[in-house]
């Protein structure tokens, strides 16, 4: 085999790779495509493009119509303040009790601490699913402090979506096996210098904690915003309604399918274009939750 | 000066609980700060994981409801038994005064199925057991029968989706890995266009996919029509109980295989360059230096992609409550939307939980069976 030939083998092959790679890419592009381009096309014209290839591009009678509908219809708004709201909430809470947490778990001495935290890696394994049920019970029944006093029972409220998943045993390890992997002078050094526990869990430890917190903070709003049996279960007033349940209007009344694709649109491209501008954080995130085994 | 030992009983009765029995006493800070730095993260997972977890299987022995003017009590095993009962049963075809077969209209006639399952004395073990499915045995009629028909159902597609989904999800992020592993120019680009569904939320793909795979004027109709020149006809792939439940794997796996994709390249990555030059040096070619080198360095990863694929698997939910709600003909039922719709539609807490339950010995033996494959075998 000549040189020369060997090359154009080689480049035959890189070429027959890379369009393997755009093939797959189409397949996970042209349904998000498909929405966008749907969003802004009237129902029928919608219904036509989708037997042709027309459904891809945006063609014809292209406008924003469909997102002015999708607000006449829904309080878009009302459900955008309260995912974000509540997710927002979370996000913050759950980084400062898992890393509190965790930050007692790697270095400070107490009793029982093994025990306790074998006993959070052995959680890891029960599915939200199995415990949804049994927990509706029991927000039905907790006491909560209201405007009128002590009122029984978290149902349809904010603090029923957020509570619950402020702390989490994924989120509690994560902190810890960062925290553990530290070297050990960095506290011994502050102790010595007469730092106080806190100071060196808020001066020292969190400062470098940068990329776990992202993780841990991604991973948490992947979860919240796309909140959907635990809401439909324990919300009922609109006012209260995360975005994901919000979509039930739009599969129960008349299905107008330009609306539907404006809506789902709107929910999804935020998410999208923060994954795009923080691709890396999100795909190190995956990978890091993924090998907790 | 003192013993530690000493100065340790004197202490206040606090120090003694929290600090370990080793610790020297000037650590009683520690002691109390970790308890409370740990404490509010311990207590919402108590009150939100354990407790529930725990109630699941106290509640599953009673007839708990949401929302009831009367106590709960105990019933022992009765929620399980409705639902995991299964019965065979052999219809014999009638008979008439002289013992030869009755024929209706050409056929075999059988005795009516509730001649035995409804309040008859000679069969109490068949008392209220309804049809699951049956089949023609030589003249007899051999029927399945099962104390809750539609639970059975959604456990076998559950199972179904979850022995499908793993194998087929795993194998095709595991192709997408090996495809991205690769310092190739705009590789990353590939790498999150192919991660890119797992950012969006299941709910929004299940509404989008139910029009791609809508009958009349779905993408996926269209898309094959071109591809096979018109000569495919359209399917209704949701309304149809025998392809219902392969769409909804399809579109499961084209969600959540950049997730799976992204953990086989971290295993990848542990692979040491030099193995894979010592096996060129050896003459192999890429097929063997698969089979050789990548594969029995990715066993661990392979284990953990199954299995948590599976467990997700079994948790099956949102495709099922957005696309078909169990249906056509129950063929998409799944073991969770079935406890959502009696803990919390029927409010029937008792028999959610007892579902929940179920759904959860199923994942801890998968759990088990993983320990067991990953054991260090030193």
């Amino acid at each position: 085999m000549t040189a020369m030939s060997y090359e154009t083998r080689e480049r035959l092959i890189l070429s027959l790779r890379y369009a393997l790679l755009i093939l797959i890419a189409a397949i996970f592009i042209f349904p998000i495509l498909f929405m966008v381009m749907s969003s802004l096309k009237p129902d029928l014209q919608l219904l036509r493009d989708s037997a042709s290839l027309r459904a891809f591009l945006p063609v014809g009678d292209i406008s924003l119509n469909n997102y002015a509908d999708a607000f006449e219809r829904v309080p878009i708004l009302r459900f955008a303040f309260n995912s974000a709201f509540t997710t927002a909430v979370s996000v913050g809470a759950s980084i400062l009790l898992n890393s509190m947490a965790a930050f007692s778990f790697a270095f400070l001495q107490w009793r029982g601490k093994a025990v306790v935290l074998s006993l959070i890696i052995a959680t890891f394994i029960v599915p939200f699913e199995v415990v949804a049920i049994p927990m509706l019970l029991i927000v039905n029944n907790l006491p909560w402090i209201g405007p009128q006093g002590i009122e029984i029972g978290w149902l349809n409220s904010y603090h029923v979506q957020i509570i619950p998943f402020i702390a989490d045993s994924l989120g509690i390890f994560l902190f810890y096996q960062y925290f553990r992997d530290l070297p050990d002078e960095l506290v011994e050094a502050a102790r010595i210098d007469g730092a106080s526990i806190w100071q060196i869990y808020t001066r020292i430890i969190m400062p470098i904690a940068g990329p776990i917190l992202a993780t841990v903070a991604i991973l948490k709003f992947l979860v919240m915003w796309n909140a959907y049996l635990w809401p439909l279960m324990t919300i009922r007033s609109e006012e209260l309604r995360p975005i994901m349940v919000g979509l039930q209007y739009f599969f129960q009344l008349n299905i107008a399918w330009g609306e539907i694709m404006a809506y789902l649109s709107m929910v999804t491209i935020p998410v999208l274009i923060f994954y795009l501008a923080l691709q890396r954080a999100f795909i190190e995130s995956i990978a890091t939750s993924g090998i907790k085994g | 000066m003192i013993s530690a030992a000493t100065a340790r009983k004197n202490a206040p009765l606090w120090v003694r609980l929290l600090l370990p029995r080793d610790a020297p006493l000037y650590q009683r800070n520690d002691a109390i700060m970790g308890w409370l730095m740990a404490l509010p993260a311990l207590v919402i997972l108590a009150v939100f994981l354990v407790i529930p977890f725990l109630m699941a299987f106290v509640v599953s022995f009673t007839n708990q409801r949401l929302i009831s003017p009367n106590p709960a009590e105990w019933v022992g095993l009765r929620n399980f038994e409705r639902l995991l009962t299964i019965r065979t049963f052999t219809l014999e075809p009638e008979r008439d005064e002289s013992g030869a077969y009755v024929y209706d209209g050409g056929s075999l006639s059988y005795p009516r199925l509730r001649n035995f399952t409804r309040n008859n004395p000679d069969y109490p073990e068949l008392d209220g057991l309804r049809e699951f499915t049956s089949w023609q045995s030589g003249d007899n009629r051999t029927v399945i029968l099962a104390g809750d028909v539609v639970f059975l159902r959604a456990l076998i597609n559950t199972l179904i989706f979850a022995a499908v989904i793993a194998p087929l999800q795993g194998g095709l992020a595991l192709l997408l890995a090996l495809l991205l592993n690769q310092a190739l120019p705009f590789i990353n680009v590939f790498r999150a266009i192919y991660f890119a569904p797992v950012v969006v939320s299941m709910v929004v793909v299940s509404l989008l996919w139910r029009f791609i795979y809508d009958g009349n004027n779905g993408l996926l109709n269209t898309i094959l029509g071109i591809i096979s020149f018109g000569s495919f006809q359209p399917v209704d792939w949701l309304g149809n109980p025998y392809t219902a439940l392969p769409a909804m794997m399809a579109m499961s796996a084209w969600q959540a295989v950049g997730f799976h994709m992204v953990i086989w390249l971290a295993g990848l990555q542990t692979i040491p360059v030099s193995l894979y030059e010592a096996a060129g040096l050896d003459g192999a070619g890429a097929f063997q230096k698969f089979r050789y080198v990548t594969w029995p360095g990715l066993r661990n990863t392979a284990v953990l992609v199954l299995i948590v694929i599976t467990i997700q698997a079994m948790g099956l939910f949102v495709q099922v409550d957005v696309m078909t709600r169990g249906g056509p003909l129950d063929a998409t039922q799944s073991v969770v939307f079935q406890a959502v719709q009696r803990g919390y539609h029927k409010q029937d807490i008792a028999e959610g939980a007892a579902i929940s339950v179920i759904l959860f010995v199923i994942v801890f033996t998968i759990a088990m069976v993983q320990r067991y494959l990953t054991r260090d075998k030193s």
